[in-house]
């Protein structure tokens, strides 16, 4: 009887731990969502569950006379896309060298990136900024990808190399008797193999440049080439809470996509950060 | 013994010959390799000859006429003409190493690759090189470039009152570190940055990783239901995009109008409390929030490690007489923290560098009377702020190196310890 009133107690008590954290992570997601759907440009009067809901905001910000919402997005999707594409690409080049072959460097070389990765560069902006001004690549969606790009090389090597690692060399080996050529053995045998950590390394690249702010505040200067996380800082710093309820409307069609995205998803993740950290 | 048995000089010929790029090699009859030598050597000259001359020029002297050089400009052409100047020497040591290590085979009466051979050879040893090329070229402009400018920038004058066009900047050694450690102000603000950054590193960090762990505990008892759903819940702060949170958050906090004092606090009764502007609860309201976007990922990784764990395990501990406790502090703990252990150090340094949250909360703010760091400016977004509002560059350059020797140091014993460099030759 005992037993049975302590797992009683104890799956209570479980529960309601649960439904606290479950009310304090949601809390703040539900309000933004509120907010989004307030009447009026002011948070002092939003309320959770407003009177009178109105889609006003949304429609604002599809409204492309006056708000460059839509640009925004459509800036960061492409950006966040190509990001994606070349960092996929350079980084299963890298991997595959760093996982299956000897050379210079191999040793070290990797290590010594994602430490120097590490030290906090800001007072480097101004240098990126000037070698933005020199190359012309200032105010450009292709400077930027190219510093995203850079910036992901080292980590996702990193996953990528402990993933092939884990691929029998001896695959790699009978395919050269048989006389398939480096490229061949990389396309053909590697890849399809790694398919898994690309899908991984594909979505931290697609979502990281979404999140950055400094960066694109930094290269990006003239309003309709900004990304999302610049411009919507740009509604809510301009004069706090005075267009509160746009940028909340703005944050939900962000957060939305690629929530589902995340969590779609978030299995892989887990797995393949756990394959190349530990395993590897 | 083995200089005995040359029996000619070629390879001294051919290394003297090397001088010059590409003749050493047509010496050692090996011609289109020789003339592709050639040319590849005069091109680099004609494309850059000019930028190594002015970039080397400007990196000594950072420039003697105002207004004609651009001090700062001047600094990033010398970094890169010291990039393609290593470049080159690469090529022109391999060059020398080439026609010494041929001359060295007709010595030896060795016969020399033909150009099918070396095409071959090329291909075989150099195809990881041409694999990471592309990646190493972006990652030298990316990642060392600007380090090798913060180095640099830490050792001038460049601020407010030295900003080009309108002054030059100067070297000046290690002023700025001397004025870090002597002058009020800055050691002042100094050891106030740096003991919040640590109060933080470890608060904020400590506090997700222990509910990222005791969550994943709790929803991973057997008899409990609806764990699916309950996870899809714990991992949603980690889906949203932290920079959208974070900036939510900040407008709940707002102390005027945010929910928090207006409606949460009021509902228990409790006074409006200044998050934004009382040092204290804005440190509070970070931790909070940062402990909010964290414990997910423990949680996740926690999770998956608890499913690992073989049920034999318990099965044993149970045919042993252990209590739940025991089970617990014996078994579950000590696997979770064996496997998650990488995980959290990268959690520390994540946090030390987290710029994002404290600067989209409340830039940092609020603002200290005697020292010119915000309460709340960890030492990443001091850095920023120096960089970006008060253009104390160069201060800012050498508080990121002081920081640069901590991150490293914290780095490379954490990166020794991981199976994945360790096993390095084991393939």
């Amino acid at each position: 009887m005992s037993m049975k009133r302590q797992k009683i107690i104890r799956l209570t008590l479980s529960y309601l731990v649960i439904l606290a954290m479950t009310v304090i992570i949601v809390y703040p997601l539900l309000w933004v969502i509120g907010s989004s759907f307030n009447p009026g440009q002011s948070l002092s009067g939003s309320k959770m569950i407003p009177d009178n809901a109105t889609l006003a905001h949304y429609k604002e910000l599809f409204d492309t006379s006056k708000s460059d919402y839509l640009l925004w997005y459509w800036n960061s999707l492409k950006i966040s896309t190509l990001t994606m594409i070349f960092s996929v690409i350079l980084v299963s080049l890298t991997a595959y060298s760093f996982s299956r072959y000897r050379f210079v460097g191999r040793q070290n070389g990797l290590m010594t990136f994602l430490i120097l990765q590490m030290i906090p560069n800001f007072a480097a902006l101004i240098a990126i900024y000037v070698l933005g001004l020199l190359t012309g690549l200032i105010d450009t969606h292709l400077g930027l990808i190219l510093v995203y790009v850079g910036g992901a090389i080292p980590m996702n090597t990193w996953l990528m190399k402990g993933y092939l690692d884990t691929i029998p060399k001896e695959l790699d080996e009978s395919a050269r008797i048989d006389g398939a050529g480096h490229l061949r053995i990389f396309f053909q045998i590697i890849m399809p193999l790694a398919k898994p950590i690309i899908a991984v390394i594909a979505l931290f690249t697609f979502i990281a440049p979404f999140g950055d702010f400094i960066l694109a505040s930094v290269l990006l200067r003239s309003k309709e080439k900004y990304t999302l996380a610049v411009g919507l800082y740009d509604l809510v710093a301009k004069q706090f809470g005075s267009e509160f309820t746009t940028f909340a409307a703005g944050s939900v069609l962000i957060a939305v996509p690629i929530a589902i995205l995340f969590l779609s998803f978030q299995k892989y993740f887990v797995s393949g950060l756990t394959a190349g950290g530990t395993k590897g | 013994m083995e200089t005995l048995m040359y029996q000619s000089k070629h390879r001294k010929i051919a290394l003297g010959l090397s001088v010059v790029p590409g003749l050493g090699q047509l010496y050692n009859r090996q011609y289109v390799k020789g003339i592709l030598f050639l040319i590849l050597a005069a091109s680099y000259y004609i494309v850059f000859g000019n930028l190594l001359d002015i970039g080397l020029w400007g990196l000594v002297t950072l420039g003697t006429v105002i207004g004609r050089d651009h001090s700062i400009f001047l600094l990033v052409e010398g970094i890169l003409a010291a990039i393609v100047l290593v470049f080159g020497l690469g090529f022109y040591a391999f060059n020398l190493y080439d026609a010494y290590k041929n001359g060295q085979k007709r010595d030896l009466g060795l016969k020399i690759n033909s150009l099918r051979e070396q095409y071959h050879t090329l291909v075989n040893s150099g195809f990881p090189y041409l694999m990471i090329s592309p990646g190493f070229i972006l990652l030298v402009f990316v990642v060392i470039f600007p380090i090798i400018f913060v180095v640099l920038l830490a050792f001038t004058n460049y601020d407010l009152y030295h900003s080009p066009p309108a002054k030059l900047v100067d070297w000046v050694g290690f002023q700025n570190f001397i004025d870090l450690v002597k002058l009020d102000l800055w050691r002042k603000t100094f050891i106030n940055v740096l003991a919040w950054t640590i109060v933080w590193t470890f608060g904020a960090t400590t506090l997700q990783i222990a509910l990222g762990i005791f969550l994943a505990i709790i929803v991973n008892q057997k008899d409990l239901k609806g764990k699916a759903i309950i996870r899809t819940i714990f991992i949603l702060p980690w889906a949203v995009p932290a920079f959208v949170t974070i900036l939510v958050f900040s407008g709940m906090f707002n102390e005027s109008f945010g929910v928090i004092n207006k409606t949460i606090l009021a509902a228990f009764g409790i006074d409006a409390i200044d998050w934004m502007t009382d040092p204290f609860w804005t440190k509070v309201a970070l931790i909070f929030i940062q402990t909010w976007l964290g414990f997910p990922f423990i949680f996740a990784m926690t999770t998956g490690v608890l499913q690992a764990i073989p049920n034999e395990l318990y099965e044993a501990a149970i045919v042993d007489g252990a209590t739940a406790w025991q089970k617990f502090t014996k078994i579950t703990l000590p696997l979770v923290l064996y496997a998650v252990a990488p995980i959290l150090i990268t959690q520390y340094t994540f946090n030390f560098n987290n710029f994002n949250i404290i600067y989209l909360f409340n830039g940092g703010g609020p603002a200290v009377s005697g020292q010119n760091a915000g309460a709340t400016d960890i030492l990443i977004s001091w850095i920023y702020r120096l960089t970006m509002t008060s253009a104390q560059y160069s201060k800012a350059a050498a508080i990121t190196l002081l920081l640069s020797l901590v991150v490293v140091s914290v780095a490379l014993w954490q990166f020794r310890r991981t199976k994945s460099f360790k096993e390095e030759d084991m393939m």
